[in-house]
């Protein structure tokens, strides 16, 4: 319960595996960018920022964070920053790795 | 500046595309008549929804994504449809936490509950002992309550929430409610007094005193992690009043108002059975349209505490008379109680649903940018009707 992102070590974070949203997940499109909601933990999520909103919802189509990052238009530099969004929510089992059970 | 680069407070003052604290009241009808009663509860609306027309809502708010409702009433239990309408919730991904006085509660209803996914349990209870609860809340009803909670308990339903509100006579017994929910494994939940509905009639002599609202501070800065509390908010500087923005009130004739402690005409913004339905109540009502463009703190805006009080509750001013800009009525810096003395007359709550036999409860009313990926995480909204408070960023000396 906490703007945890710049907290997390982005390092953590591997971007080159593939992910996807956990089952349970619902994503709401709002003008900041988007709400998760988790019907498992019943733990919300503000994104705020349409980019990482897209880049969430299209995980499970890409081979690869890193990719999705990049056809959501994720500039390079911002790489590490976004990284650590998605280790936020990889450790509140929002995203889950699609290649380990 | 971007839309997405404003803090999570001014998004949410704009308002979100749909609600995430939604109560709906599903019914008048009650079996108690409780003293603080926020909807003036008792006898059963007979314009109230019908299992169809509740149905239609539901369908309506997972097309919206609205997550989760709270659902209270009245007694929401005793509408004979109403273990139907959980299960069609949270068949259609709108999961449900709702408020009972316990009477419905028997140990059968408790076992399916406890199977049940996306169900949460809420049962009231405004004194640790019979005596303190059974003077605001009925004789009886504490025998009731706290049946329920055996029941819940036994079946094996874990973490189901027991609701207080905090008045004069129980902010002594903090103690004695942390410990009756440990013995059932369940999180105490402390809200507010509102002046709203009969709790009008009554908050000049049950709204704690300042010394107890302070009393009552220190002890949550002591036991903060295991209670659920409406009078901090969950992040700094999101104390604010979320009616209409992110929150509001369906009660049991579809009427929507701003928010669950403001039922009163003036917060009123529609009805679910206008054309478009809940939808369009909440995207376009003039009301909630006007709630969400900038509001004018007025005297609050030169105060160190605004950026996280945000002048508190807007009902609790609305029934104390005060004015929507000024203090709210327990301010912790005193401007409140200074405010109340040259108040104008309080406006009466209404409608009201009150048993014809209910103690009379109803005269004294007052004569007078490049940082890390914006994300918050939370286990519940950071912003709810119950958030709203003048205790939010106050640090005793």
């Amino acid at each position: 319960m906490a703007c945890a992102a710049s907290t997390e070590p982005a390092a953590r974070f591997d971007l080159d595996a593939p992910w996807r949203l956990d089952a349970q997940v619902r994503v709401r499109p709002e003008a900041f960018g988007a709400l998760l909601y988790h019907f498992g933990t019943r733990q919300l999520s503000f994104l705020k920022s349409p980019a990482l909103a897209e880049v969430v919802r299209s995980l499970a189509a890409h081979p690869s964070a890193r990719a999705a990052c990049t056809a959501a238009g994720v500039p390079a530099v911002d790489l590490m920053r976004y990284a650590r969004a998605l280790q936020t929510l990889a450790a509140s089992q929002m995203i889950r790795r699609r290649d380990t059970a | 500046m971007t839309a997405g680069s404003l803090p999570l407070t001014d998004q949410f003052e704009r308002g979100l595309a749909a609600p995430i604290c939604l109560t709906w009241e599903l019914t008048y009808a009650c079996n108690l008549s409780c003293a603080h009663c926020l909807s003036s509860s008792g006898r059963r609306d007979p314009r109230e929804l019908t299992t169809a027309e509740c149905q239609a809502v539901i369908a309506e708010l997972q097309r919206m994504q609205v997550f989760y409702v709270n659902i209270g009433g009245g007694e929401p239990t005793v509408r004979p449809d109403f273990w139907a309408l959980v299960d069609y919730a949270t068949g259609h991904d709108v999961g449900v936490k709702f408020s009972t006085n316990g009477v419905k509660i028997t140990p059968g209803i408790a076992r399916r509950l406890a199977g049940r996914d996306y169900v949460d349990v809420q049962v009231s209870l405004d004194g640790a002992t019979p005596e303190v609860n059974d003077a605001v809340r009925g004789r009886g009803s504490y025998e009731v309550a706290l049946r329920a909670m055996r029941n819940l308990a036994d079946a094996g339903f874990a973490g189901f929430k027991i609701s207080v509100v905090m008045t004069r006579h129980n902010i002594g017994q903090l103690e004695e409610f942390k410990a009756i929910a440990d013995r059932f494994g369940a999180q105490l939940r402390i809200t507010r007094l509102r002046p709203a509905g009969r709790g009008a009639g009554v908050w000049d002599e049950l709204h704690p005193t300042a010394g107890q609202q302070r009393e009552l501070y220190d002890w949550l800065v002591a036991h903060g992690t295991d209670v659920l509390s409406g009078y901090g908010g969950a992040l700094p500087g999101l104390g604010m009043c979320g009616a209409g923005r992110v929150v509001c009130l369906i009660d049991p004739v579809g009427d929507v108002y701003a928010c669950p402690f403001a039922i009163h005409p003036s917060f009123l913004a529609g009805n679910v059975r206008d054309p478009g339905g809940f939808a369009e109540v909440w995207q376009h009502s003039e009301l909630f349209c006007g709630l969400r463009r900038p509001q004018a703190g007025g005297a609050c805006e030169s105060c160190a505490a605004f950026g996280s009080c945000r002048g508190g509750c807007m009902a609790a001013k609305f029934f104390t008379g005060l004015p929507l800009d000024g203090p709210d009525p327990e301010c912790v810096k005193g401007h409140g109680e200074r405010a109340l003395a040259a108040a104008a007359p309080a406006p009466r709550p209404s409608p009201d649903h009150s048993h014809r036999t209910a103690p009379h409860r109803t005269a004294p009313h007052r004569a007078a940018p490049r940082g890390p990926v914006p994300l918050t995480l939370s286990r519940r909204p950071p912003v709810s009707a119950c958030n709203a408070n003048p205790l939010a960023g106050f640090v005793p000396q």
